[in-house]
């Protein structure tokens, strides 16, 4: 099968879901939509079922504490025999990080939805096993969004005159 | 599969018992926990539970520069780190729009194969133990540690590597370098062959391995597997023939697959790729003859820190080490996705950069993490001893599954 183009795959797309697809440019040649909480599960079944996105690479989420709707949900898919992947982000606000689960559509987006989850607090709805997975079960905070600093910066074990300086 | 009555809690005719597998169980090579569901010898259930030795390194990444990072990449999959550094240097370049020296691309090819079949050694050298024969394992480590002695020469270290800088390699491979490659590309094959020999049409190993775990090439897909065990189920998906990074384009190689992706079809295909690391090495040792040897980095002096005796002497190497180190040269505002094919499968870096000495926001993509998920489901109605080497031929790398 010959090589899709950015611009078949944006095509289709727009022709499919029109004003729900937001084109956000294509940096390093990885073509990157932008689509509502409302409107991603058909997208992502679209993608697989009729454009042959099979390959779900990655899901992850990112925090901009200074924009209105501070958290992205990105998933990265790739259609291994066209040789495109397409990269699809999501906002959502912090007050409702609700959004429908892809694990109906790939059995593997269960462990990074997890992982997505324990990162970020965002909620998977429909999710089979939404808990955290590699932090401990009894943390209380989403520790990759960004008003949680590295360290603690209240410890004082590491205070100089520990160390006789 | 079996069907197996179902039977509530404390139920007096509940035959079933509990078995918790590791964290710290000798079996796994690893710290995997695994509550497993037991009747009798024969798996009915489990839940896996990761994140032992999780050290929050897409946090730290947020903190450092660019080249800090490259040490936390050495500790996702420690056994074949070099691939994880190469991965991280050309997310930077790739980022930075850096053009590499063909002489780079294919040191870097070297480097990358030799981790690979370091990897694999490893791999298939445990399969072997796991089913009951030493001898391969430790016929085969004497060459991972002649893998370990060539990183040795061309960085300094042996396990966690942090080897080559972004731009090329922090310094030239040496003579003694070539010859211990070259060493390994006449000492390896036969050493491999017998390999092969031992255990390809072993009797009892192939018992214990052919049609165990077997999984469907859809399965594969679903679970978002990649590397060796997608193509041991029939998907000949690789990124280094998909998109080739690195100059692979250049190099004759073969991808092997498998047909249905049990245990035995992943241990052809690991040994297969073996074969085809050596090929691709003797090929750049082939084409590096005719590049100018005294090329190890690119001409980007902005990002590749000059060697200690021109910053003490000469003042715009000063003026670039202090940049560097003190982070004031600005780098795009985007975002880059860079994947290479680690040992284990597709590694991925997704960076979002906003301008900054350090990433805004870095995810690995680890194919371990994402090839283990399946290991609990599929493992019902597995014998516990296949359970075993179906993790051994998983390869799950603790430090790549936790980050």
């Amino acid at each position: 099968m010959a090589k899709v183009t950015n611009e078949e795959l944006l095509l289709s797309l727009t022709t499919k879901f029109g004003e729900a697809i937001v084109p956000e440019g294509e940096p390093f040649g990885l073509l990157t939509v932008e689509v509502n909480r409302e409107n991603i599960i058909a997208v992502l079944t679209y993608l697989k079922a009729e454009l042959n996105f099979i390959h779900l690479t990655d899901i992850t989420a990112i925090h901009y504490p200074e924009k209105e709707k501070q958290f992205y949900v990105v998933y990265h898919i790739h259609n291994l025999v066209g040789g495109i992947r397409i990269r699809v982000k999501v906002a959502l606000a912090t007050a409702d990080v609700h959004i429908p689960t892809a694990v109906n559509i790939w059995d593997g987006a269960n462990w990074m939805e997890r992982e997505t989850y324990d990162f970020f607090g965002i909620q998977f709805d429909g999710h089979p096993d939404l808990r955290r997975i590699l932090n401990v079960d009894d943390m209380t905070v989403f520790p990759m969004r960004k008003e949680y600093p590295l360290e603690d910066p209240n410890r004082i074990d590491k205070k100089d005159y520990f160390f006789g300086r | 599969m079996q069907n197996h009555p179902v039977f509530t809690d404390n139920d007096p005719q509940n035959e079933t018992s509990t078995l918790n597998l590791g964290p710290t169980h000798p079996a796994t090579h690893g710290v995997f926990q695994n509550v497993l569901e037991m009747d009798g010898e024969r798996i009915v259930g489990g839940v896996s539970t990761i994140g032992y030795i999780h050290r929050a390194f897409e946090k730290i990444a947020e903190h450092r520069p660019f080249y800090q990072i490259t040490p936390l990449t050495d500790r996702l999959n420690y056994c074949s780190s070099p691939i994880n550094n190469m991965g991280w240097h050309m997310t930077v370049e790739k980022l930075l729009g850096i053009q590499l020296p063909k002489r780079v691309d294919y040191l870097r090819i070297i480097v990358m194969e030799l981790a690979r079949i370091s990897d694999h050694i490893v791999c298939n050298g445990v399969l072997g133990v796991d089913t009951g024969a030493f001898t391969g394992f430790l016929y085969m480590m004497q060459w991972r540690e002649h893998i370990y002695e060539i990183y040795e020469e061309v960085c300094g270290s042996r396990l966690t590597t942090n080897i080559g800088r972004i731009g090329g390699f922090e310094r030239n491979f040496n003579d003694i370098a070539f010859a211990k490659i070259n060493s390994f590309l006449k000492g390896f094959p036969p050493v491999l062959k017998e390999f092969e020999a031992l255990f390809t049409r072993n009797r009892i190993f192939v018992d214990r391995t052919k049609d165990v775990a077997a999984v469907t090439a859809e399965a594969a897909l679903s679970y978002s597997w990649s590397g060796p065990i997608l193509r041991a189920a029939g998907v000949d998906y690789d990124v280094r023939a998909q998109e080739p990074y690195s100059s692979y384009q250049d190099l004759d190689f073969e991808v092997p697959v498998g047909s249905n992706g049990d245990v035995y079809n992943r241990f052809l295909v690991r040994n297969e790729e073996m074969w085809q690391s050596m090929r691709m090495i003797q090929q750049c040792m082939d084409k590096i003859a005719k590049e100018d040897s005294s090329i190890f980095h690119a001409d980007v002096p902005a990002f590749y820190l000059p060697p200690k005796e021109e910053v003490y002497n000469n003042m715009e190497a000063l003026i670039y080490h202090f940049k560097i180190v003190m982070g004031e040269i600005d780098t795009p505002t985007t975002e880059v996705y860079h994947s290479v094919e680690g040992a284990n499968g597709e590694l991925g870096f997704y960076m979002v950069n906003d301008g900054g000495r350090s990433p805004y926001r870095l995810h690995f993509r680890r194919p371990s993490f994402i090839n283990y998920q399946m290991y609990a489901p599929m493992s019902r109605g597995m014998l516990l001893s296949d359970a075993i080497i179906n993790m051994s031929s998983l390869n799950v790398i603790a430090g790549e599954l936790d980050a």
